[in-house]
């Protein structure tokens, strides 16, 4: 079991399961599935030897890490950091988060010709080998607009064990005109700033995320 | 191809907290999420262009080993991932990863006193061919105790991570057996409350793609939401 899951070790009623489990199956005979949508199940804590194996040591070739750059791209070399927070105000050691954004002009991999910038990076916090450390840390290009009035942004998706469902957020950068950002401009104006990452150092931004509580990171439905 | 407008399809999933879950009560968003009238752009429909991977990525029994055979059922696993009107997802990135035969996590956390094996590390990946078609060799996972409550365990699974097309194609499940006696007690698979939906995620075993005197087969098939219509053709809304 995980050592998370051995504190507060609750006794509950096992047959009580908060309703009835009415389902019936026949395991030696096939039974078409329904044709509905897959449901989400949570990534669960021990994500890291498949999704992210080189940060945890893990021997697996990675397809994704936290670094997009190399010597070759263009555009404004940024840093983003940040941690998770829980509930109860604990910043989260088992999280995994995705990173999908536009390189310097604006353009999505997938838009573009130019595969150079994969514009994808993946990262789980606990992951930089420091004791204690609970930090993402993405190596980037400050992206360029993606559309008429918007601002510069990044989009974030974010799995944990205790998600049932993934959450997609989007990073803004402190100091740019978000004034007709088209998806910004629909987030109540009273939580924008959950979205907005603060300058630390020269292009060294820091984005903390809230699953709870008054600071929550505003979510997107998609 | 979907609209934006519609957001996720919510009477398909319980939400995000789960009393029963213990660990949800803490991590999940109190505030419902922000539903969009337009507004979002290209990464919407980010589908991006996989690397070649190597077959042995896809076949766990042998992406790990060292000295010898993992130890268990050699089974393969192995569907279609489809959208929710049938169309194919090709070239869609899938990920799995699993305990061994014993219910034994190689992640450094794990505590469960169960034998690791030295020839299985747990984790493949594969991409789906043109007719969204995948399939892995593995060995049938064992199940595991976890701490969310007395006597808790989770049933025999297979983590699934699923990259389709775009934002609304990306999906994180798991995967479970027919006729395992520890589904009724399991949070985690109870969490989505109408059977029939729940059920989806319980792969099917076929006795005709079973191959003799090697290995069991399951089929599962997985169902995405249709994509989104990309927002701006080549680039960006820039004139």
């Amino acid at each position: 079991m995980h050592m998370a899951d051995m504190k507060d070790f609750g006794e509950m009623d096992v047959s009580d399961r908060g309703g009835k489990h009415d389902y019936h199956y026949d395991d030696a005979k096939h039974i078409p599935a329904s044709p509905g949508l897959t449901p989400s199940q949570t990534v669960g804590p021990f994500f890291a030897y498949g999704l992210t194996p080189g940060a945890y040591g893990y021997p697996l070739e990675e397809i994704h890490t936290n670094n997009l750059v190399d010597d070759d791209m263009e555009g404004t070399r940024i840093t983003i950091e940040g941690q998770v927070f829980d509930g109860t105000g604990s910043a989260v050691h088992d999280a995994v988060i995705e990173l999908i954004q536009a390189d310097h002009q604006g353009n999505y991999q997938s838009n573009t010709r130019n595969y150079a910038f994969a514009g994808f990076g993946r990262m789980g916090t606990g992951a930089d080998g420091k004791e204690g450390d609970t930090r993402f840390v993405f190596n980037t290009i400050k992206p360029g607009i993606t559309q008429e009035g918007g601002a510069p942004s990044i989009t974030l998706i974010i799995f944990m064990r205790g998600l049932l469902n993934h959450c997609i957020t989007r990073v803004y950068f402190e100091g740019d005109d978000l004034s007709s950002d088209p998806i910004l401009s629909q987030v109540p104006e009273a939580r924008r700033q959950t979205l907005i990452a603060k300058e630390i150092t020269p292009n060294h931004y820091r984005f903390d995320i809230h699953m709870q509580g008054e600071k929550e990171t505003v979510f997107f439905d998609i | 191809m979907r609209d934006i407008k519609r957001g996720r399809d919510w009477s398909q999933m319980l939400g995000q907290l789960f009393e029963d879950y213990k660990s949800s009560r803490i991590r999940s968003p109190q505030q419902p999420p922000v539903k969009l009238d337009g507004g979002w752009d290209n990464a919407l429909s980010f589908a991006p262009k996989w690397p070649q991977l190597p077959d042995s990525d896809a076949d766990l029994t042998i992406n790990a080993r060292v000295d010898g055979d993992p130890i268990g059922e050699r089974i393969i696993v192995e569907g279609f991932i489809r959208d929710e009107n049938g169309k194919p997802v090709p070239n869609a990135l899938i990920e799995i990863w699993q305990a061994n035969a014993a219910g034994r996590y190689i992640h450094k956390e794990e505590l469960h006193p169960a034998p690791l094996d030295p020839n299985f590390t747990g984790a493949g990946r594969c991409i789906s061919a043109d007719d969204g078609s995948y399939r892995f060799i593995t060995i049938k996972p064992g199940s595991y105790p976890w701490g969310n409550h007395r006597n808790a365990w989770r049933p025999a699974h297979i983590h699934f991570s699923i990259f389709g097309i775009g934002l609304a194609q990306r999906l994180v499940t798991q995967m479970y057996f027919p006729g395992d006696p520890t589904l009724p007690y399991d949070p985690i698979f109870n969490s989505t409350p109408d059977a029939e939906i729940r059920n989806r995620l319980i792969s099917q075993f076929s006795m005709e793609d079973t191959v003799p005197e090697w290995a069991h087969c399951y089929k599962f098939d997985i169902v995405l939401a249709g994509q989104y219509a990309t927002p701006f053709e080549e680039g960006h809304a820039h004139g």
